[in-house]
This record gives structure tokens, sequence and C-alpha cells, in this order.
């Protein structure tokens, strides 16, 4: 048996430590040895980084408790109706489905635009001249205010030439609907998605690009089969935090989106093209409207929808938790 | 049988013992090691004597030769007055050196003397690098090789990295990788299978791997890991290997079973190999190139390069004068 042979673990790794340091004080550091500036600092930052954790932990316990105290399965299946009281109003369920059509459509134009930008500054980059302009630009759309977004937006869209993708009439573009709002909404998610698949593709090392090209694949090839698998956990990272700026974005909807309590479906189109070019509704939109300073002034259904909306977030944490966590699982190069 | 506890303070009497008015730092203490215990690996003895042999050219007869005299040798490649450089810089400088299979062929030289710059021309992956410039004629089966479509020559002389890098997926993919169409995904595994076994075993890793070909290839060892990236380059079927410092991130065992590997592999592929370690050059090559400063210093046969270097260069290279 190996055991029988085997050396004291003193011998073979680190040695005891021997004797204390001249100074007399504990060999690892501590804060006690700081100066007072230091010390200062340190109790600065653990103090804010308790008062995040208690304000995060407090957003969630109080609309946990807000949220179950007043959400009613019923109120995600019913619409919005017109009503003079909290109960005869009816539910949200045209503001959930909303927020899951703009997070749907959104996400599936700014994830591969996103990957495709991220692809070509990193692997390609020529002419450098083309990728930094294209670099700032993304930097820069980041900055924008959303609402500017949206503004644009509806110059865009009430073009003549894009009348096909809202509600027209005698020649007039309404400009709003859910291709209108998720479009602009794409441009909110991409730059997230652009910095976070850079990031993933840059922490490959350039070896391994190699090792597939040596073994004659083409760039196209090592792209799709290597690289971006390799960059998933990072990729998915930013389609995350896109998706979370697309729900809980207000602006673009308000005014891109018309803003309605319903879904105001276009009547000479087809399914499902005639709710997609028609006016709608979101989560978000619902909590700003139901909320005391909005139209329809009822609290405790501005608290469920903000609940269940807190609980789609959450949920997408949870999802890239288990795509990094699979990941980890693959394991990565050693430096 | 049960673990039996070391006891401390017969330890610590062995050692020198440990007591409060012990200066500090404390002094360094060196265990000796006992008679029986294990000193040197006994499956390594080239690697464990050849380090002390690094003083003198005469040295190298320490260092145990594992490779015999080749069975057969053909010219695969043939490298004439190629040249390399990078903006300004002249990396490799005029180099002719023929690569034949039955053979290993090393390239040894002090860091930057261009031999890994010559290696990765064999097979265009210089052209990667945007300000490099290639002149000279590389011929391989005695065509140029910038007739032929890069992906192909890469295909035909395939490489492995100083890094071990396997691609992260299992190891079967890894191999599927190579032996599928550019990026496709559509052949079976089932159809697969044998090429991948073959390509494993051919390294010398399928008895390791047998039995989870979906482990996760960048969970196995570092060793293994390294044995995969042969396997992947094998799987290609190409006439020539290069190995850029393929050891050089491994412990001595692991360098010692893949130094094993690639002397049975040289009556398959010609093999090229670029180390540092010249006891490495002197066990497993059959002739030894000698960079310097970008040229080709000298080129012959191992014993002849370490026991009777022409060059006065190559003797001080050797000999550990320089490097």
């Amino acid at each position: 048996m190996e055991s029988s042979v085997a050396t004291p673990p003193a011998a073979g790794g680190r040695p005891p430590r021997m004797g204390p340091p001249k100074s007399g004080k504990d060999a690892v550091e501590g804060s006690a040895a700081w100066r007072l500036s230091d010390r200062i600092g340190l109790a600065i930052c653990w103090a804010l980084g308790l008062l995040f954790c208690a304000i995060a932990v407090a957003i969630v316990v109080y609309l946990m408790v807000q949220g179950i105290q007043y959400l009613k399965l019923s109120m995600l299946v019913t619409p919005a109706t017109a009503g003079f009281s909290q109960s005869q109003t009816g539910g949200f369920s045209d503001a959930l489905f909303g927020t899951l059509i703009v997070a749907v459509m959104g996400i599936s134009i700014a994830l591969p635009a996103g990957i495709g930008v991220a692809v070509w500054l990193v692997e390609y980059g020529r002419p450098t001249a083309l990728a930094r302009i294209t670099e700032s630009t993304i930097e820069a759309i980041a900055g924008i205010p959303s609402i500017v977004l949206a503004l644009f937006g509806t110059v865009i869209f009430s073009s003549t030439a894009l009348g096909f993708l809202s509600r027209t009439s005698e020649g007039v573009v309404f400009g709003r609907s859910f291709f209108a709002a998720s479009a602009m909404l794409s441009l909110v998610a991409l730059p997230l998605v652009v910095a976070s698949t850079r990031e993933g593709l840059s922490a490959i090392p350039q070896h391994v690009r190699e090792a597939s090209f040596a073994v004659g694949k083409t760039k196209i090839a090592t792209t799709r089969r290597i690289l971006l698998p390799a960059a998933r956990p990072q990729v998915a990272t930013g389609a995350m935090l896109g998706l979370g700026r697309i729900i809980g974005d207000t602006a673009i909807i308000v005014v891109l989106l018309g803003a309605t309590q319903n879904f105001a479906p276009v009547e000479n189109s087809a399914f499902p093209f005639n709710y997609l070019r028609g006016a709608g509704t979101t989560l978000t939109n619902f909590v700003y409207e139901a909320s005391p300073t909005g139209n329809l002034n009822q609290p405790q259904k501005a608290y469920a929808a903000a609940f269940v909306l807190l609980l789609l977030v959450l949920g997408l944490n949870a999802a890239v938790d288990v795509v990094h966590r699979r990941a980890r699982k693959v394991g990565t190069w050693s430096s | 049988m049960e673990f039996i506890a070391p006891d401390v303070s017969e330890l610590d009497r062995q050692i020198g013992g440990v007591s409060s008015d012990t200066p500090y730092p404390p002094p360094i203490r060196r265990l000796t090691l006992e008679d029986s215990e294990p000193a040197t690996l006994v499956d390594a003895p080239a690697t464990a004597t050849g380090s002390s042999g690094a003083g003198s050219p005469g040295g190298f007869t320490a260092a145990r030769r594992s490779i015999g005299a080749p069975q057969f040798s053909i010219r695969r490649m043939e490298i004439d007055d190629v040249s390399v450089s990078y903006s300004d810089r002249e990396a490799v400088k005029g180099v002719s050196l023929p690569v034949r299979q039955g053979e290993v062929l090393a390239m040894i030289g002090p860091s930057g003397c261009g031999k890994t710059t010559l290696l990765r021309s064999l097979n265009r992956l210089t052209e990667l690098t945007r300000t490099a410039t290639l002149s000279g004629r590389i011929l391989l089966d005695d065509v140029d090789i910038t007739l032929i479509e890069p992906t192909s020559l890469r295909r035909r002389v395939t490489m492995v990295f100083q890094q071990p890098n396997p691609f992260p997926m299992s190891v079967f993919d890894n191999i599927a990788y190579v032996l599928r169409e550019q990026g496709s995904r559509r052949q079976r595994k089932k159809a697969l299978e044998p090429k991948v076994h073959s390509a494993l075993e051919r390294a010398g890793l399928f008895e390791e791997v047998k039995d989870n070909l979906d482990h996760p290839a960048l969970k196995l060892s570092g060793g293994q890991q390294q044995r995969l990236c042969i396997a992947r380059a094998l799987a290609a079927e190409p006439e020539v290997l290069l190995l850029d410092e393929p050891c050089s991130a491994l412990d001595p065992q692991s360098t010692q079973v893949i130094e094993d590997l690639i002397v049975k592999l040289r009556d398959d592929v010609a093999v090229v190999i670029v180390t540092h370690n010249l006891q490495q050059a002197y066990r497993i090559a059959d002739h030894v190139a000698f960079m310097y400063l970008g040229e080709l210093v000298e080129y012959s046969s191992a014993t002849a390069l370490f026991g009777s270097p022409r060059e006065q260069r190559t003797k001080e290279y050797v000999s550990g004068a320089f490097g």
C-alpha cells in the first residue's frame, strides 16, 4: 500500500512556521497593524458593502411581502379593464405578455448583432480605423438615454417606408408598435452584449486559435466551433444584462409602444403581425401607471406587477448562473 | 494498511529541532534522503541524471539516448534559403534544412533565435502575423507550400504548441473536430469512432481515457492534455508533425511519456521539435539544428553535434557557456 512508504507530511510540504518574526507581531498581517487612515478606509468599504447588501435585501423582501400579499394568479391571465375600484380593474396579463414580447424580440435582434460586432472587433478588426469608429459608436449608444433613443425611433418608424411595421391609416403612419419598441430596445441591449462577448473572446489565449488553424480549420469554423462556445458564459452574461435593460426600460415603451393598457391589434393584418404592428404595454409601464403618480393609481397592483418583474429578473440571474456553472465543468486553459 | 501519523517530536529531532530561541529567520535545513527512499524516478533515468551533465559536452553521454538508429528516412520537406522578417527585424536568416520521415529533427538555440518562427513558417502559421514576410522556398513533397491552400497544408503539416491547449469540449469532440469538415457537425459519432480511437491510441492516451471519452478535455492532467493535442494533430493524418517545446509546461514524468511517444511516431510522420532542453534534443533527436540569432549555425546528427561540434558557437552553447 502506498501509505506505508508515506514520508512525513512536514518533510515535503510547507515547513512549519519557526519562531516569531522580530517585531513580535503575528506573521499574518492584520488590519491592527495598519495606519489609522487605512483602517478608516477599510471600515468605509465594509460599511458600504453591507449597506448595498442591506438595500438589495430590503428591496427583494419588501417587494416579496407586498407582492405576495396583493398578487393573485388571476391577475396574470386577466387583462386590465376600466373600473372604479381596484377589484374591478382586472389584472395585467397584457402587460406581462407585452414584456415577454419585447424581451424576446429585442434580444433576438441584439444578441446576433452584438455577437457579430464583437467577433468582428476581436477576431478581425480590419480596417483598424473602421473598428475604432465602431467601438466608439457602440460606447456612444450605451451612453444615450433611452428616452432620446425613443424620440429618434418615432422619427424613423413614422416614415412611410416603414409603415408596414405599425398602424397605418389613410397614409399616416402611427409609428408605435412592438416592432418599433423592440428595435429601439435592442439598441439598449446591444452595447452590453458586445462588451461582454468581446471580454469573453479576448480572454481566450491566442494559441488556442492557432491550434485550430494548425489542424487546417478556417477562421470561421474556429469562431463557430471553438471561440464562441468557449465564450458562452460571457455571451450569456451579456444577454442577461441586455434582457434586464429591455425588461426594465420604461421610456421607450411610453413613447414607442403607445403605452395603452391593453393590446391594440391592427385589423388588416394576420396573426401574429396584427399584435406586433399594434400598440401595447409592458410591466414597467403598468407599474408606472398603477403607481400613485400614474393615471390608474392602484398601488396594490403596482406592487403585484413589480413583484412579477422582480421574479423575471431573478430568474434571468439564475439562468446565467447555470450557464457559468456548466462552463466551470468544462474547465479553462492553464495560463 | 492504516496511515501512520509521523511522530512530530522525532521529526523535529531529525531536522534539528525547533525551540523558542531559534533565531529568525530560521536557518535553512535540508533533509537528507534515506537510502530506502526513491531518490530518482525509476522510469526516467535520463531525466534524472541528464541535468547534472550540462556542464561539458562530454556530459551528454550521461544522458541516455532513447532513440535508436533510423530504420529508413524519406525526405518530406525541404527548407531552402528561408528568411522570415517581422517588419524590419529579421528573425530567420537564409536557413536551409531537410525534414525527413523516419527521423526526429530537433531545433535548438537560445530564446529569440528564430527556431519557433522557422517552425511556424513550415505550415504557414507565420502568415497570421501581419508584419511577417517570408522569402525563400519551402517544399512539401516537392511542391512549394505557397501553392497549397493553407487549410489543406495545415492538415498535412500539423502542430502541437508549448501550452497544452485542448478545445473546451469532450475528449472525443476534440478529435472529432479535426475529422469533421470545416465547422460541420454532420458526421455521426458512430462513424467517427474508429478514427478517434486510433488517433488516441497513436498518442498513447486511449487506455487512460477509453472509459470516459465524454470527459471534458480541459479537466485532464497537463501531460494528458498535451498527448490529446498530439492525438488531435495526428488525427488529420499529417505527413509532418511540428512540436513547439511540447514538454516545457510539463513535469518530468509527463515529459518522459511524451518523449517516448515522439520516438515511436518518427516512422509514421516526419517529426520536427523545437526545444530549449539540450538533454531532450540529445535523447530523442536523430538530427539537430542549432540556430543562433536567426542563422543556422550547425546541422548534423545528434551525436555529432553534441559530441564533437564543428562550430565554436555550437561548442559554447552545448557546453553551457551561453544561452
